[in-house]
């Protein structure tokens, strides 16, 4: 009987966070007109949540576009197709690999940061200091970081497709042999720019939104201690990851299942 | 000259859940032009109190007014008014890490006003030379020390000549020069601008140096006594005294609530 | 001061991510083949069997791509597929040209190939093209070979037996 009581709090503790965390972001919705509003401040955020990201996106989009060549190659010679290399890597950089990679690399590298910098400024009473200012900390500090995030996403997703395209052809033509006039055309004229590349970055801005908004979500609920911090960083990667995850399972149903 | 006083609290009652109660059916003034120090032991809802009057949580029950209005936490409107006309120094002053001390101090006027940055300059460096940091403008607050920092904090609370003004802790944490320095900026700002300040604190030479009226408080938003710090220091009720001296036990106890000791030690239980 | 480099360095970032979609976009995919500024005019033709012809495949000519498949719709007077094709402006064929329905290599994807007629008159924007080959249906193709087998070895199974 007791479990039962404890199974039914537990459950409805989970809704009241799903509804405290859909209210949020209303909120933060609310107040993105603000952030348009001051570029100064998003273009920093940019810069802080884009930027920084590069080092690691474009180092693992090359490692994912050689990985791909080298394991492609393989099975694709057993058909005879060898030379769908290219075409092969590519798309499954631009549809999949691209946006879902780059948004789990976003959660870890950018979510977290984010989690623990607002976390951090919660528990300094940075949030509560503007509060008392009249001044809407969410359009101040969470607007800008959230517009940062949603607009950097795409970029850094076609970044790690485009490197990885560059990867796979070092592999490809440079190491294998195969012929680069080939490598190129087969593609061009194997993916389409609107269902393919198009559907990627509109995959990648969803990511971007799910990414950003469940970091500034756990920052700002996180608890004021250490533990609170740490806690929450952990939440960000997992649920902006299994959020990512699903999402990619939806929208790929939607965007690719009828040819 | 107006004698309503600039702050009341109306037997308000509080709490953050309903299973604990800070503030039972409280009532105090603040007179306007003057220092009020809220003097009392940790978790006796001296924070929750300026929180209260910030209009960031609405009481359960009774009224809180400022300057004749009361708050209303649902109107957005009205705590952008409100919260204009006064400045809040927090406990470790909690400024903003990515920004230098000018800019900590220019927040609320690039914020909240239109004025231009030529102006802009000339009002934070007159705030920070009045807290003694002129020369400090361009540092990190990474690199201020801890007094530095609670000044820093000072000027940006007084950035827009604030009607009222709320300290958290002043002086907690500070060397006895950084002490002297900031009582004597508290008394002087109240003095110069005639802005009513209120003293939240639990160091009793310092506030009783400066304030015009002290008011402690005990556990449950209690009232245990107000009046003049002569008053106070004069007085013979028990929990006056105890906590004005600092006696480690009297009415508040040292020994927190526990069994019998030779029940936990188990002495002289069987024979 | 430090917010101008801040702001060079999103600028590069952002020019960086625009330049890598506009690789993936011409380099990688089909946008340079068919530019969105391109005129282009539109035919229709009718096919009994459609086969594997999906939008937006290819319409070539000799080999050479020369427009795209915009849409594919059934006639409900008379059962036929319609497909109506976007041309490139200044790619023109004669009134009797053909349109075939064929597969890029072995096992690819399929698309129209246009073969020119003789006429003088050329096909402009909203003609239909009249000559059509439908598209080679697997299971038919077995049929017709079973059939043709059966019908072998029955005739040389009956000049036996006469």
């Amino acid at each position: 009987m007791k479990a039962l009581q404890m199974l039914g709090q537990r459950t409805l503790d989970i809704l009241a966070s799903w509804g405290r965390g859909a209210q949020f972001f209303l909120e933060l919705l609310q107040a993105v007109p603000a952030a348009i509003a001051r570029p100064g401040l998003v273009v920093a955020q940019i810069h802080a949540i884009g930027n920084r990201s590069l080092v690691i996106i474009l180092a693992s989009g090359m490692a994912v576009g050689f990985v791909l060549a080298l394991q492609l190659y393989n099975t694709l010679t057993t058909f005879g197709a060898a030379e769908s290399l290219g075409l092969v890597v590519n798309l499954s950089l631009v549809r999949e690999l691209g946006p879902v990679v780059t948004a789990l690399l976003f959660a870890g590298r950018a979510g977290t940061s984010l989690t623990a910098e607002i976390g951090l400024m919660k528990a300094g009473e940075q949030i509560a200091a503007m509060e008392l200012m009249a001044i809407d900390p969410k359009a101040r500090v969470l607007a800008p970081r959230f517009l940062g995030g949603i607009l950097s996403m795409p970029l850094l997703a076609a970044l790690f497709s485009a490197i990885g395209i560059l990867g796979a052809y070092v592999v490809a033509v440079l190491l294998i042999g195969i012929d680069a006039g080939n490598f190129w055309s087969i593609q061009q004229n194997g993916v389409d720019v609107w269902r393919d590349v198009g559907n990627g970055v509109v995959k990648s801005a969803v990511f971007g939104v799910i990414c950003t908004a469940v970091a500034l979500y756990q920052g700002y609920e996180t608890e004021a201690t250490p533990e609170g911090v740490a806690y929450a960083t952990t939440r960000t990667v997992v649920m902006a990851s299994l959020g990512v995850l699903a999402m990619d399972f939806i929208l790929t149903a939607l965007m690719f299942s009828t040819p | 000259m107006n004698d309503t006083p600039f702050i009341e609290i109306d037997h308000v009652t509080f709490g953050y859940d309903s299973r604990r109660t800070i503030l039972k059916d409280l009532s105090l003034q603040f007179q306007r032009g003057k220092v009020t120090a809220v003097l009392g032991g940790s978790g006796c809802g001296k924070t929750t109190l300026l929180r209260l009057i910030g209009g960031v949580h609405a009481a359960n029950s009774g009224r809180v007014v400022f300057d004749g209005e009361v708050v209303d936490t649902r109107n957005k409107a009205q705590l952008l008014r409100l919260r204009r006309r006064l400045g809040m120094l927090f406990q470790f002053g909690a400024l903003f890490t990515d920004l230098s001390v000018f800019d900590n101090v220019a927040f609320p006027l690039r914020e909240m006003t239109d004025l231009p940055e030529v102006l802009i300059r000339d009002i934070v460096l007159m705030k920070l030379n009045a807290v003694g940091l002129r020369g400090a403008a361009a540092l990190r607050i990474s690199e201020v020390s801890g007094g530095m920092a609670r000044r820093v904090a000072l000027a940006r609370a007084i950035a827009l000549d604030p009607e009222l003004i709320m300290y958290d802790e002043p002086f907690a944490g500070l060397d006895l020069v950084s002490m002297g320095v900031a009582a004597k900026l508290i008394r002087t700002l109240t003095d110069v601008t005639g802005a009513t300040t209120l003293l939240i604190s639990h160091d009793v030479p310092q506030c009783m140096a400066i304030s015009d009226w002290v008011v402690l408080m005990a556990t449950g938003g209690r009232v245990v006594a107000q009046g003049t710090p002569a008053e106070l220091m004069a007085s013979q009720d028990p929990e006056v005294r105890q906590f004005v001296r600092g006696e480690p036990d009297g009415p508040v106890k040292f020994h927190y609530p526990a069994p019998p000791v030779a029940q936990d030690f188990g002495l002289g239980a069987s024979a | 001061m430090n917010k101008k480099s801040t702001e060079i360095l999103v600028g590069l970032f952002v020019a960086l991510g625009a330049l890598a979609l506009l690789f993936l976009a011409l380099k990688a995919a089909n946008l340079a083949t068919f530019g969105n500024g391109g005129a282009t005019y539109t035919l229709q033709a009718r096919f009994d069997n459609i086969g594997g012809l999906k939008p937006r495949a290819p319409v070539r000519s000799a080999g050479v791509n020369v427009g795209r498949i915009t849409s594919i719709s059934l006639d409900t007077q008379t059962y036929q597929g319609v497909v109506t094709l976007e041309i490139k402006e200044g790619v023109n064929f004669p009134k009797d040209s053909s349109a075939k329905i064929l597969t890029a290599g072995l096992l690819g994807d399929q698309y129209i190939g246009i073969e020119p007629g003789g006429d003088e008159k050329n096909l402009v924007g909203g003609d239909v093209i009249k000559q059509t080959q439908s598209a080679v249906v697997l299971e038919n193709l077995i049929s017709q070979f079973l059939f043709s087998k059966a019908a072998d070895s029955g005739g040389g199974a009956g000049a036996p037996a006469q």
